[in-house]
């Protein structure tokens, strides 16, 4: 029988826009793009406040971070290329137009087509992708209080003129969750690309097309974050299909996505058509790219999360489920490559112990904190002697999860271990002791034991906390058995 | 010359609509006159037969690849950058607001 979920009926099209954050300069002038944190129009210059007169210069290296992507992507280049002016009024836009790409009317995208391959429940799931192409973010505006009631619009130029990369996918995307895991992947190769650290403050927008198949679909603006997609997405198939529900027709229409209030809101902009009246940019000459230099590029290009993914289970043994979830964030990759090499003796016993400490403890660790692998003092030394450490027995796998948050802060886990005293406590006479207080004060537990074997655990637990953490819990077992027995 | 090319009442309504412009009744007509004289001026080219010359996308088609380097220079002050604006505030442009009450 198969099992047709809700989901199937619905259709999503996304279009991601991303700051190419790892270029020094803007797009099109020399101003630097590292404006975050900055006072209003002081990262500005004549030409991305759009002076009369001011020239566009391309950023060479645009092109070549745009092309990386686009290999990694698999989309077609287009070898020859030029840019179109997109004209609208909208105080952003500081020239009355924006510089971008486009594909109609004689003009080309930067790429054609290309695919993100997504993991779902029941296998995997090819994205396909329409195009990329690269173009220049307006400038921020600032209201006092909401859009609605705000009296005027204050304009900052400081973001206007960044190099954008946008992304648009075909509608083949069929839930909010494989819209989440879209991203991540998306993110996952931007970030072994080189490109842009989309962790940045407003690095990514995301417009959503959404629709209900047989019915009008809305186009969501305004969603700041990867990680709000999925949230906006649920909350207008809800709307939607509650419209439906009750019978009443659904317009096709723009709607914003308000992330204080977390819903999608239908706003009425003034009467502003949407004719751009694209025309090529007579102020910047065309592109042509050499196929030698596309294959220069591509062979420069490192390697992608899914190579790696499939080399991390050939030559570390690991299996597809680790390999992938280590693969994803680069850093964390990186880490863990460099700790497993760096002890020569080694196996695939210590490669899986190493993939656990940071799949498990260090990344719940930084989750919690909100932080990068690279913002912490760790060192893939130290989670290298962490494992060794319990390989020889001289802590206990508890106590080693007990020093994680200092080791993640830089101190050396010999050095914790020092200050705390804590050791494998191995030695039979002293946990002996230890063991015959526990029984004769659990007798409960004792009786409880008789019936069920499973109480012993409970014990070992008194055990582990009579002695911090510390008793060999091998040790612990076997005299504790004996005792009870007895 | 066929008739949609002409300067209609729609088309001026149109595109003085997109260019953000009101207009008297008196201004449109004049445009629409003026408007048409230019198109037809243009037309002058479909005298010619240019069914075997490719469409020039860019004047200087001969020069390609003109690159900067990724290296930033200083730029405006925001006192520069805001000197001939004539409404800001806080350091910021200040424009109308965006929506319609
Ligand atoms: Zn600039």
């Amino acid at each position: 029988m198969i099992i047709v979920t809700s989901h199937d009926n619905i259709i999503i099209g996304l279009e991601i826009h991303v700051q190419l954050t790892k270029l020094k300069t803007k797009l099109f002038c020399s101003c630097s793009s590292k404006y975050r944190g900055a006072e209003p129009n002081t990262y500005v210059c004549p030409i991305c406040i759009g002076l009369p007169g001011s020239l566009p210069v391309l950023n060479e290296k645009a092109v070549e971070f745009a092309m990386k992507l686009a290999i990694a992507l698999g989309c077609k280049i287009n070898k020859s290329m030029y840019f179109f002016r997109k004209n609208y009024f909208y105080p952003d836009l500081p020239k009355g137009f924006q510089i971008t790409q486009y594909n109609k009317a004689g003009g080309k995208a930067f790429g054609d087509g290309g695919k993100v391959i997504i993991k779902k429940k029941s296998g995997k799931k090819e994205i396909l992708l329409n195009r990329i192409h690269i173009e220049e973010d307006p400038g921020r505006l600032v209201h006092k209080g909401s859009i609605v009631s705000s009296p005027y619009t204050l304009v900052d130029y400081n973001r206007s003129g960044v190099c954008l990369i946008e992304i648009v996918t075909e509608p083949v995307i069929n839930s909010p969750e494989e819209a989440r895991e879209f991203l991540n992947q998306l993110k996952s190769i931007i970030q072994y690309c080189g490109i842009a650290d989309l962790d940045l403050e407003g690095s990514v927008r995301v417009d959503a097309n959404i629709s209900i198949k047989g019915h009008a679909r809305s186009e969501i603006k305004n969603i700041n974050s990867f990680k709000e997609v999925q949230r906006a997405l649920k909350w207008e198939i809800r709307r939607q299909k509650n419209f439906i529900k009750r019978n009443k027709l659904l317009k096709q229409e723009t709607r914003h996505w308000d992330d204080s209030r977390r819903v999608t809101v239908g706003l009425r902009s003034k009467e502003f058509e949407k004719d751009y009246r694209y025309f090529p940019e007579q102020d910047l000459v065309p592109i042509e790219l050499k196929k030698s230099y596309i294959e220069k590029i591509k062979n420069y290009l490192p390697e992608m999360p899914n190579a790696r993914m499939k080399r991390f289970q050939n030559q570390y043994g690991l299996s597809e489920f680790d390999s992938e979830i280590l693969v994803m964030d680069k850093d964390i990759a990186d880490f863990y490559e460099e700790a497993v090499n760096s002890e020569k003796d080694f196996e695939s016993k210590e490669y899986k112990l190493l993939c656990n400490w940071l799949k498990g403890d260090i990344s719940r660790w930084l989750n919690l904190q909100n932080k990068k692998i690279t913002d912490t003092d760790l060192t893939p030394i130290q989670v290298v002697n962490l494992v060794k450490l319990i390989e020889e027995g001289r802590i206990t796998g508890k106590i080693a999860k007990s020093v994680i948050g200092d080791m993640m802060l830089g101190t050396p886990i010999k050095k914790i271990l020092k200050q705390q005293g804590k050791k494998r406590i191995a030695d039979e006479e002293k946990l002996s002791s230890i063991c015959k207080k526990v029984i004769q004060e659990n007798s409960e537990i004792i009786k409880d034991y008789k019936t069920n074997p499973r109480a012993l655990e409970a014990l070992i637990g008194k055990c582990m906390k009579e002695t911090h953490g510390q008793a060999d819990p091998k040790i612990t077992r076997k005299l504790l058995l004996e005792y009870i027995e007895k | 010359m066929s008739k949609k090319e002409e300067f209609s009442q729609e088309t001026i309504d149109y595109i003085s609509k997109l260019a953000l412009l009101e207009l008297t009744d008196a201004e449109k007509k004049d445009l629409s006159t003026q408007l048409n004289d230019i198109i037809s001026y243009f037309h002058k080219l479909d005298d010619l037969d240019t069914s075997n010359v490719p469409p020039t996308r860019h004047p200087l088609e001969n020069i390609k690849n003109v690159y900067r380097n990724d290296i930033p220079t200083e730029g405006l002050s925001n006192e520069e950058a805001l000197q001939n604006a004539p409404h800001k505030k806080e350091g910021f442009f200040k424009a109308p607001k965006i929506l319609k009450d």
